[in-house]
Formats: structure tokens, sequence, C-alpha cells
């Protein structure tokens, strides 16, 4: 057992670190172009899609220099490596793992260079939790499917220039996980109709995705047909594992320690409530679990054991967590807590009463605390199916 | 960055395993009353178990916590009965604050378990800090310590003592220390109370606060690492029961009240034990980020292994509350782990102010 990097690792941090004073200035500072300019260098690092295969425009790099990389990103808050979130966080890994030579070259170098967006169509009206009971239809017809149904909660999907599709080609089945496929299918096709839902916030993200016969050719189904689970359980896998990422909650911490150091309840300092601290001492311990619990899990990739459900651990850490945090802060607060942006007497801005509005993307998104309790007791400690 | 155990620890981890079940499980764990099973304490000498952390100058191993850890998370598991944290903790303090001579003369026969330590630090049930400490330290001491740890098993006692602010930690003969047997929920984590009268230490040497501090963090990461062998213990069992009790025709493990609370016990367990394993580490590899790592470990695994404890016997139904059944003794070592070396809300301030708040 060893917390010590390798030279190596030791000096990619330091040129990450040195790459951040230099390139990254702070947010009120950052111009109208710094995004563009941004998203530039980062990729002239070869630092997105870090662990990708190099061929493909991949970093290449190792998991813990990924890791690496994702703890000093986090620590100087820097904006994300990418414009299209899912296409790196599973939409890229699929690819690779389950598409064929000609889908990578055609897909994997535009997710790298932020050229596409993508957008995740699983969820149904009619099936959420219970995902590989899904009813979009897709027909073969000579050399493309054509595709029936509807999809929902889909984000992104207002803006997204591609989509990747869950759809059943095979109805007669013994179990529900067999007969579906995965398609890869581009946003303006025709018979694809968006209409973007409010949510809570007030933001519209995510939509209703309709989809009238629509051609999808044959070469975008990504796996085999009738096989397209196996690409969603390691889609949801990443999604788990991304979700479950202990980063941020660093950040968001020392957010909230200082807003408790700048708080006085009732005329007398919150940091010196012993409730109020408790609680700090209580998010202290589970960001560091999921942190050692991220390690743990590291060391065992690093070692080529094979991971089991253990991302549905800190999946259910950091939804709690999120939930908690925010709430905790709007509560101690007051009145001011409440407020959002835009009124004078909001607090930090208003951002912790906005994210406490912001909670289902990483509670429900990603499969539910409750979903996320089945998969461990199911495949983790063996109970039965309910 | 190695985050996982040695193939020497998964032998030493495999070797204590064995030792649990086939020379102590829990039916001979439940005939001991205290005093010292001489012969399983032998062969734990035998096995070097007792000598880890002892240095190879003075007969010892010369390893780490992090290789004891392996060996406290195997006897926790069965509940062993053997005051091997005691132990440790004397080694551990005369290894860090003592004079040469005492280390020499004590350390060999802490190794080889001829000497047995029980321990007694703070006269406040409360209060884990200098001011919990008030026998008073002198060449002779008289008074009382309340709480020292395996005081039956034991052939010596440390005594934290003070004058004034000076602390002084002091070694006596258990037959001379009026030492009385004081009956607590877990039987296999038994206290005495010492009441001395006129007894001259055969050593004491002065300890800072700092190294109180550090001893008693390493107190709090013993009987965490133990607890993370006796919390899976329950989830084990009541898995086990959970897939083989039928009731309105199903297994009540189908039911999500008891699966999902032994998800939760899973997603409880997995975290307190990377948060206990770190803080192992940190004992010997960092020691500037023990407090906090120990803090953090204890303060998270005292609240979650009470509620395992507690529902371990719940999802059994009346069986669990059967002194026969094996559930209630592990709801007994997690009222018992709760307040050792800290409770919850200790570690959980603490934290916080070594956060900076
Ligand atoms: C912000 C946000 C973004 C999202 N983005 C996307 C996206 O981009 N693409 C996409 O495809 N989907 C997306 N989703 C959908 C998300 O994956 C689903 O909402 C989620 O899987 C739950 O499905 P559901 O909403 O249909 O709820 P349901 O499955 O109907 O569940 C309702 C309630 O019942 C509980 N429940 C269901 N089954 C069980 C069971 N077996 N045992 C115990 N409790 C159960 C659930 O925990 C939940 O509390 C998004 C959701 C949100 C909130």
């Amino acid at each position: 057992m060893d917390f010590d990097f390798t030279p190596e690792e030791q000096a990619f941090r330091a040129e990450v670190r040195d790459f951040l004073a230099e390139n990254l200035p702070p947010p009120a500072e950052r111009g109208r172009g710094f995004m563009a300019e941004w998203l530039h260098k980062v990729r002239d690092k070869r630092w997105v899609g870090f662990s990708w295969p190099e061929e493909y425009g991949g970093g290449a790099g190792s998991l813990t220099e990924q890791a690496i990389l994702k703890e000093e990103m986090a620590l100087a808050r820097a904006p994300a490596l990418g414009t299209s979130f899912m296409g790196l966080a599973w939409v890229g890994p699929g690819i690779i793992q389950y598409g064929t030579g000609e889908q990578k070259q055609r897909f994997i170098p535009d997710i790298l260079d932020s050229k596409v967006n993508w957008c995740t169509g699983y969820s149904e009206p009619n099936h959420g939790s219970d995902l590989a009971a899904i009813q979009t239809k897709a027909e073969r017809v000579g050399d493309h499917y054509v595709v029936n149904g509807q999809k929902i909660w889909t984000t992104g999907a207002p803006w997204a220039d591609w989509i990747i599709l869950l759809t059943r080609t095979e109805f007669e089945v013994e179990r529900k996980h067999d007969g579906i496929t995965c398609l890869l299918v581009p946003m303006d096709s025709p018979g694809i109709e968006v209409r973007p839902i409010e949510n809570m916030a007030g933001d519209r993200n995510f939509a209703e995705v309709f989809f009238t016969d629509v051609e999808v050719p044959v070469e975008n189904r990504l796996g085999e047909e009738g096989k397209g689970w196996a690409v969603t359980i390691s889609a949801l896998a990443n999604e788990r594992s991304s979700i479950g990422e202990v980063t941020q909650m660093f950040a968001k911490l020392e957010s909230l320690k200082n807003l408790v150091r700048s708080t006085a309840r009732q005329g007398k300092p919150a940091a010196d409530d012993p409730a109020v601290r408790r609680r700090l001492g209580e998010f202290e311990a589970k960001i560091a679990a999921m942190k050692y619990n991220g390690l743990r899990y590291l060391t065992k990739q690093l070692r080529g054991e094979p991971l089991s459900s253990e991302t549905s651990v800190n999946k259910l850490h950091r939804a709690s967590l999120e939930v908690e945090m925010d709430d905790f802060a709007v509560e101690l607060t007051g009145l001011a807590g409440v407020q959002l942006p835009g009124s004078d007497e909001a607090v930090d801005g208003g951002r912790w009463a906005r994210s406490s509005l912001g909670w289902p993307s990483v509670v429900i998104g990603g499969g539910t605390p409750n979903i996320q309790r089945n998969i461990i007791a199911e495949r983790i400690l063996g109970l039965p199916k309910d | 960055m190695d985050f996982g155990f040695s193939e020497e620890q998964n032998l030493l981890r495999e070797q204590v395993l064995r030792f649990m079940t086939d020379a102590c499980p829990l039916s001979v764990v439940r005939t001991q009353n205290g005093g010292l099973p001489r012969e399983l304490w032998q062969q734990a000498a035998d096995l070097g178990w007792l000598a880890l952390i002892v240095p190879e100058a003075h007969g010892g191993v010369g390893l780490k916590w992090i290789d004891l850890a392996v060996v406290l998370e195997e006897s926790g598991r069965g509940l062993s009965p053997l005051p091997i944290v005691s132990q440790a903790l004397a080694a551990t303090a005369i290894r860090r604050s003592a004079s040469d001579d005492v280390k020499g003369e004590w350390l060999p026969r802490i190794a080889a378990g001829e000497a047995v330590f029980g321990i007694g630090l703070f006269d406040d049930p409360t209060w884990i800090d200098a001011e919990g400490i008030r026998l008073a330290s002198g060449p002779k001491l008289t008074g009382a310590k309340p709480f020292v740890s395996d005081a039956a098993a034991a052939t010596h006692l440390l005594l934290a003592t003070r004058t004034g602010e000076d602390l002084h930690l002091a070694i006596v003969e258990a037959s001379d220390a009026g030492l009385s047997a004081q009956p607590g929920i877990d039987r296999t984590k038994p206290f005495g109370t010492a009441t001395l009268d006129g007894v001259a230490p055969q050593a004491a040497f002065p300890i800072s606060t700092d190294d109180l501090a550090f001893l008693t963090d390493c107190g709090a990461v013993a009987v965490t690492l133990e607890a993370i062998g006796a919390a899976e213990a329950v989830l084990s069992l009541t898995t086990e029961y959970a897939k083989n009790r039928i009731q309105f025709d199903n297994p009540i493990g189908k039911y999500q009240g008891v699966k999902h609370r032994l998800a939760d016990m899973f997603v409880d367990i997995e975290s307190f034990k990377s948060l206990a394993y770190y803080a192992a580490w940190a004992i010997d590899d960092a020691p500037d980020e023990l407090p906090r790592a120990a803090s953090l470990a204890k303060a998270y695994a005292s609240d979650a292994f009470a509620g395992i404890g507690v529902d371990g016997v719940g999802l059994h139904g009346a069986i669990g509350f059967t002194a026969e059944y094996d559930a209630q003794l592990y709801l007994k070592r997690s009222k018992w782990v709760r307040s050792a070396f800290g409770d919850a809300d200790y570690h959980y301030q603490r934290a916080a102010s070594l956060g900076g708040l």
C-alpha cells in the first residue's frame, strides 16, 4: 500500500498545474474567446479522451494519470474538457469498446474535437427504471432500420447533433434484455421531433423525442443486432462512475465551509454551533470515503481485478450529498437562503438555492437510489431479484 | 499509488482467518470471561502477531500498523477475545515515547507475549483528552483508574497519570493494582477498575499531549479496523438468513425493506473500510494526516456499525434476540466500539476543527 506517485506521475501533475496556472484565468477575467481557446489547448495536450487509444486521437494515458488530471482540474475549478459531456463520458467509450473500426474513425475524433454533441435516448414514458423493457421499435428494411417510438428525459436533445438510441428489434423474446439494438442516429434525420420539457429549476435541458419512420443506415448500429443491452450496461456503468466521482465534491465542501465561516445565526457565528460543525464533519467523512473508495477501486482496476457493481456505492453517496449539502446551505442561511440569483438578498449569488433544485440529475439520472440498492443487493450480495 | 494489500498481507489475513475459524470460533469466544485464554495467546505470539509492530532491534518483526490492520480486521470478524489492541497500543506508546532503557526492557516482552498489557488512559468516560486524566503521577501511585482495558487478562497495566500539566505513562504489575473486573455489555472487551494504594511503577515515562493524541488515534483506528470485520460478519450472517428465511412464500431478502437495508450496510462498510485503511496507513507513513483520517474513520464507523448491530438483530426477527444466535454478540461489540476512543460526535467535531472551522 502506498499513496506515492512515480516520478513520471509527479511530473505529470506538475505539468497540469503549470498549464492551469498559465491558461486558466479567474472566472471574472475570462473573455469571450476563452472557451474556444481553452478547448483547443486541452485538445492539443491530448487531455481530452485522456485514456482513449492513440490511433483515434486519444491520449493513451494511464488510469492513474487520468485520475491526477481530473483531480487537478477539479481543484482549479476548470471548465469541462469538451462540449459533449455524454460523448466523452459514455458514448465515446461505448464506441471504442463495441464499435467497428469505421465507426471509431467516424465518430471519435469529432467527439474529441468538440465538433458534435451527443444525447442519450434510453428512457421512455413507460420504461424508466425498468429500462430493458423499452418498446421503441426498429425494423430492418434492406440496408437500414426504420424507427418508430418515443424517448423522454433526453438531456441535451434540443441542441444535440447525434443520439445514442436504444431500440427493440425483436418483440418475441424470452428475456426482455434480448432483442435490444443500439443505434447511432443523426438528430436532423427526417421524422425526429424534439419537444423540450421545463424542469423545476426553470431549465429546458431535457426533452421528449419522437421518432416517426426514421431511417437509420445499418452501418450506424453499435454492437450486434439484439445485443444492445451489453452496450447499455457498460454505458450506464460509465455514467454511474462519472456521477460517483469525488473530485468536484471537495471544492463544494470548501465553498460550504466558507459559507459557514461568513454566516451568523441569531447573532452568533455559525461556525461555533456544534450542530453545524457536526454536519460539516459528516459531509467530509462521506466525501473522504468516496475518495478512498475510488482509489481502492482504481487499484483493483490497475491490478487487473474485475470490478463488480461497486460504482453504485459512490453513486449513492454522491446522490445523498448533493441533496444534503445544498439543503444544509439553504437552511443555514434562513430566508436569504431561498433567494435566487438576481435577488439583492441572495447568498453567494443564489448558487445554493439554484443548485438545491438541481439534484435530480445525479440522484435520478443514471438510475435512482432504490435501483442502485437493488444492484448492490442482487449483484454483490446475491439476494433474490424483486 | 497502490491502495490495496500486498501478497504477504493477504497471506497474513488468511492465516488469521484460519486461526479464528479453527482455534477461536464463536463457540470458543462465548466461553471466555475476561481472563487470558493462554493457549490461544501463545499461538498468536508464536505466529508473530504480537511482534508485528515492534521494531526488529527490540525483538519484533518491524512492520507497520497497516500490516497489523489485517490482523485486527480478521480477529474482529470473529470477535476475538485476545487483547491484541491493548498489546499493540502498549507497544506503540513505548515505541514512541519511552526511553531506550524502557524500550529495551519492555518491547521484547510485549513481542513475545510474555507481558500482557491492559491500558488505562482516561478516568472520565467521555473525555478523550489530557483533561480526562486525573490519577496523580509520582514514585508511588495512589488512587483509582477506571476503564482499564483487558484488565483481567493483563500481567501489566499501562496507566496514564498527571502532575499539573505534565502527563506520564506508568507500567505497573497487574497483581499489585487492586484490580476489580467490571461487567460490561461486550464480554470480549472487558474493563476493570484499578484501585492503587501506594504502588511503585516498574517504569514510567513522560508523554506529550501530541503523543497522547497519537496513541488515542491509534486506538480509534484499531477498534475501527476490528469493526470492519465484525460489521462484515453481521452483513454476511444476515444476508444468508435473508436468502433462506421464507415468509409470504418468498425469501425475505426479496423484499426491499430487507434487501435495501443490507445494501446500505454494504455501502457503509465499504466506506468506513476505505477510511480506516487510509488512517491505518497514515499512522506510520503520514502521521501528520493521522488526526483527521482517524477522526473521519472512527466517526463514520461509530454510527454506521451501531446501526448495523441493531439491524443485524432486527432483520432476523425474534431469533436474533436469542442468546444462542450470534447476531447479538455483534450488536454488543457495536455498542462498545461506539464509545471507545471517542464517539461520532466527538470525532465529527474534531474533524470540523481540523478542517479549519
Ligand atoms: C435530470 C435528468 C436527466 C435525465 N437524462 C436522461 C437522458 O439523457 N437520457 C435518458 O435516457 N434518460 C434520462 N433521464 C431519465 C432517468 O434515467 C430516469 O428518470 C430514471 O431511470 C428513472 O426512471 P423514471 O423517471 O421512469 O422513474 P420510475 O422508474 O417510474 O421510478 C419512479 C420511482 O419508483 C422507484 N422504483 C422504480 N422501480 C423500482 C423498484 N424495482 N424498486 C424500488 N423502487 C423502484 C424509483 O426509485 C422512483 O423513485 C434523466 C432523468 C433526470 C431526472
